[in-house]
């Protein structure tokens, strides 16, 4: 259901200020959502004046070094720093991505806002809770399903046929495309979202899978599937740069294929 | 996702639009009032048919400066929908669905509902009917 006003309890209130350093030279303003779960508080949003010659140019870079230096008690996932494991995600200046491969200086305006990945439950600060997100994706049962006798060396696939889940498999299940969409917003209760729908689209056109027929069965929901209207977010902001609506799109077509 | 005990964090009210997050909600909006527009033209025809003293009102109503504005919206709405309506038959056909050319057809679909709503208007104003 569409509900554009956050929750009582989730209103973001103003929150406390960390003065920069003295003697910063080139000061920014980071404005990042806190939210403590050991106190009754509502979330706030705290700033921060980070020295941005001190530390590294990427929202990651930022964050380490105002726990480091500024206030050890903002919690954020991360791991990897390099764009391959997905921890890092989060709101940036508007539209998720990951924090590790985001420059501070690309996000326009002269402050930038930090919060978590939208319409989630919080854990703490910038860490939300993903269970439900991998539980969607574990019920399209993402691993190949064969019924004919196995083979005694590997499943074979062809070059072609192999290129087909090109754009599909690099998905890291970050999560940015899937907490971008106004239509999980509204309905992720029911709605699979993005990337689970893309890694749906990823076993439904590798050719060593013999389960196409069911796998489109349990898609074919007024809510699972048919709630995407391509507003496109999911694309506009996946870091890896693939297309969530178009492989949702190429579902709905393969639907249709089946009764025509 | 609502959970009770754990706040949400916001949504739209920290996103930064796209222009697809536009299409698509004035897709719906545009819908929703032609929705109106449909009992408008629908209480034209019964104003019609129910004699000239209450046509008179309807053409009174309809060409009074809020009634104006009013067929100025929804002639607006009707090119919109109708291009952007083109856009999705596009889209259910697999093409079109990269960013840049999504983008782009965002672009041509507004531009096009602007320029056609005009010439109407403008068309209208030199015929004087309006």
């Amino acid at each position: 259901m569409v509900q554009l006003a956050l929750p009582k309890n989730s209103r973001v209130q103003k929150g406390r200020h960390h003065p920069a350093p003295a003697g910063a030279a080139k000061v920014k303003t980071f404005k990042v959502y806190r939210y403590d779960p050991e106190t009754s508080e509502n979330p706030r949003w705290d700033t921060y004046d980070v020295d941005v010659d001190a530390c590294g140019p990427m929202v990651l870079d930022v964050l380490i070094h105002i726990k480091n230096t500024m206030d050890p008690t903002l919690a954020f996932r991360r791991s990897c720093r390099e764009g391959v494991c997905g921890s890092c995600a989060m709101n940036v200046g508007g539209r998720n991505t990951l924090a590790c491969t985001h420059g501070h200086a690309e996000t326009p305006g002269a402050d930038c806002q930090i919060s978590p990945l939208p319409s989630m439950p919080v854990l703490k600060d910038l860490i939300p809770d993903l269970s439900h997100f991998y539980a969607q994706y574990a019920s399209i049962e993402p691993w190949l399903h064969t019924t004919s006798p196995e083979p005694q060396r590997e499943w074979l696939q062809s070059p072609e046929d192999r290129e087909k889940i090109d754009g599909l498999y690099e998905c890291i299940l970050c999560a940015c495309c899937t907490t971008s969409c106004p239509s999980y917003w509204w309905n992720g209760e029911k709605y699979l979202g993005p990337a689970t729908l893309l890694h749906a689209y990823r076993w439904l056109i590798d050719s060593r899978d013999e389960a196409t027929g069911d796998r489109l069965d349990a898609l074919e929901d007024p809510f699972k599937l048919y709630r995407c209207h391509t507003i496109m977010n999911c694309a506009q902001v996946c870091p890896k740069g693939l297309n969530p609506a178009k492989a949702i799109a190429e579902v709905k077509k393969m639907l249709a294929d089946r009764v025509v | 996702m609502i959970d009770a005990d754990r706040p949400l964090s916001p949504h739209v009210q920290v996103w930064r639009w796209h222009l697809t997050m536009f299409t698509s909600i004035a897709h719906r909006a545009s819908g929703a009032g032609l929705y109106a527009g449909a009992l408008i033209l629908a209480g034209w025809a019964v104003a019609l048919a129910s004699g000239s003293a209450v046509y008179d009102s309807y053409r009174h109503l309809m060409g009074s400066p809020l009634g104006k504005v009013v067929l100025f919206l929804l002639t607006l709405g009707v090119f919109y929908h109708l291009a952007n309506g083109i856009r999705h038959l596009v889209w259910d056909s697999g093409r079109g669905l990269d960013i840049k050319s999504a983008n782009f057809s965002a672009v041509v679909a507004i531009a096009f509902a602007i320029v056609a709503t005009l010439v109407i208007w403008g068309i209208a104003i030199t015929t004087g009917a309006v």
